[in-house]
């Protein structure tokens, strides 16, 4: 049976509302809360922080070479890297990146559940399994990604200043007062929102698609794969939305 | 006790069970059998009310599912067991962690009240101490199954559903099982239904035993009646094994 977009949408409200309901037992699941922040969150702390590193780096150069004009003070390499990682990279990106680790993990594992019937022994013993599953997830991606977002522009940031002047493109005092230049605090608090809502579909999205797998092995692994590619597409319509509404 | 009354249920136009009437006693094994896709599992699942029926109703002692609130509804799970086929066990958490699942979830329990409960469970099912620490995918599939008997019985259920228990199990362990199911039934007085289509499992512990076929009721009775029913699509399917055919001509 075809299933249209609507039916898809229908579907992932109608089981957002059977995830924020009240749960049976708090303390389950404050547990399973602590135990998703350490399985996403801070098992996800060396992936941020080895790509930020890299992609400081490389934006240092790239920006070296691109503004290398003697009209240009070197400080401006600093200004566009910290720019770059405060308003997209640390979270566009990063989310993208999340969308991969985090998001394939909490689709696969649900779907796991489902095609071995963890799901169904969950509702026959009277638990909510939507909630159980889900809410917790949600919680902790969403708390832990402003986070990792911090985490990425101080690491971004410190392989700009690696970089630059291992490859001789800027000195790390010209390097150090770019970053400092024209700073405008809303350029962070603009990108945590933004964290926010990517937090919210990296987790609830993927336990959407993972929540309604039917079949085997081989229907988890393409859910896995569809609820990657749709994260992907909803973070950036959802960043293209947030930037016209936020910041311009 | 169980009583289902007239049920039917369709999917997409296509009546999978057909006025079907039973009632399931306690303290005795209750089987379900039939081909595969005869509507078996469908039954099973709309008497656990996992599908909403078209018609008819499915009484626990007093109480109609059928009319029940979510929140009745909550309330009766609470008091059923389920070993799934596959076992259906937490893949993250280990053998003494899923049978203290639901004591965590739904009782007041001290923990050493629940560390109590969870060996009483396991001792019954004749899991060793040292499994305790075990994850589900370090045990073999019979212990797989005794830990879901465990864990559906943690909190002292009144009707207890099997979902093909034996499916994928060496005839030995399986009758293990069988006896293991029939004697916890025994022992606790509950209301046992077993859907299976294991010949060794009709004739170990078919106290009661449900034929049925493309949807509908075609024979009830026990074990021991089972070899002269006179049914033909019974004897069809009973019989469909040489062995057991032999045995019928041999008596």
């Amino acid at each position: 049976m075809r299933m249209g977009f609507f039916f898809h949408i229908g579907r992932y409200f109608s089981m957002l509302s059977k995830v924020f309901t009240r749960p049976e037992k708090a303390k389950m699941y404050v547990r399973q809360l602590f135990l998703e922040i350490d399985n996403l969150g801070v098992n996800s702390v060396w992936i941020v922080i080895i790509i930020s590193i890299f992609i400081g780096g490389i934006m240092t150069i790239q920006f070296a070479h691109a503004l290398a004009n003697p009209l240009y003070p070197n400080e401006l390499v600093g200004l566009g890297t910290r720019d770059t990682l405060l308003l997209e990279f640390s979270s566009t990106m990063l989310a993208l990146i999340m969308a991969g680790k985090i998001g394939s993990n909490i689709t696969s594992e649900i779907g796991t559940m489902r095609v071995t019937e963890q799901i169904d022994s969950l509702e026959i013993m009277g638990v909510n399994s939507a909630s159980y599953l889900i809410f917790p997830k949600i919680v902790a991606v969403v708390f832990i990604f402003p986070f990792l977002y911090i985490m990425s522009v101080f690491f971004g940031l410190l392989g700009g200043m690696l970089t630059g002047p291992l490859v001789g493109v800027v000195t790390i005092p010209e390097y150090i007062d770019g970053i400092q230049w024209l700073f405008y605090p809303y350029y962070v608090t603009f990108s945590i929102i933004k964290c926010l809502v990517f937090g919210f579909l990296v987790s609830s999205v993927p336990a959407y698609f993972g929540y309604y797998v039917q079949g085997g092995a081989l229907e988890v692994g393409k859910a896995s794969t569809k609820a990657v590619v749709n994260t992907n597409i909803l973070i950036l319509f959802f960043d293209l939305l947030l930037t016209r509404l936020l910041l311009t | 006790m169980i009583e289902v009354k007239n049920i039917s249920k369709a999917f997409d136009g296509n009546q999978v069970l057909k006025d079907i009437s039973i009632t399931f006693e306690p303290g005795k094994t209750n089987l379900i059998i039939g081909r595969s896709g005869s509507g078996k599992t469908v039954l099973l699942k709309s008497i656990l009310g996992l599908f909403d029926i078209d018609q008819g109703e499915i009484w626990y002692n007093d109480r109609n599912l059928v009319q029940m609130s979510n929140k009745e509804r909550k309330l009766l799970r609470s008091e059923i067991g389920m070993v799934f086929q596959g076992g259906a066990l937490f893949d993250s958490v280990s053998v003494e962690g899923n049978v203290r699942f639901p004591l965590d979830m739904f009782t007041n329990m001290s923990g050493p009240e629940k560390i109590k409960r969870v060996q009483f469970c396991l001792d019954h099912v004749n899991i060793d101490r040292q499994a305790y620490k075990l994850y589900p995918s370090e045990i073999s599939g019979g212990m797989q199954k005794r830990v879901a008997i465990a864990r559906a019985i943690a909190l002292n259920p009144k009707y207890l559903f099997c979902d093909e228990p034996n499916s994928g199990l060496d005839p030995e362990t399986s009758t293990v099982i069988d006896q293991l199911i029939q004697a916890l039934t025994k022992e606790f007085q509950m209301t046992t239904i077993i859907n299976t289509h294991d010949m060794n499992s009709v004739i170990e512990i078919g106290e009661s035993v449900l034929f049925i076929s493309k949807g509908e009721k075609e024979w009830v009775g026990t074990n021991r009646e089972i070899l002269d029913s006179g049914n033909q699509k019974l004897d069809d399917f009973i019989f469909a094994n040489k062995l057991y055919a032999q045995m019928k001509k041999g008596k």
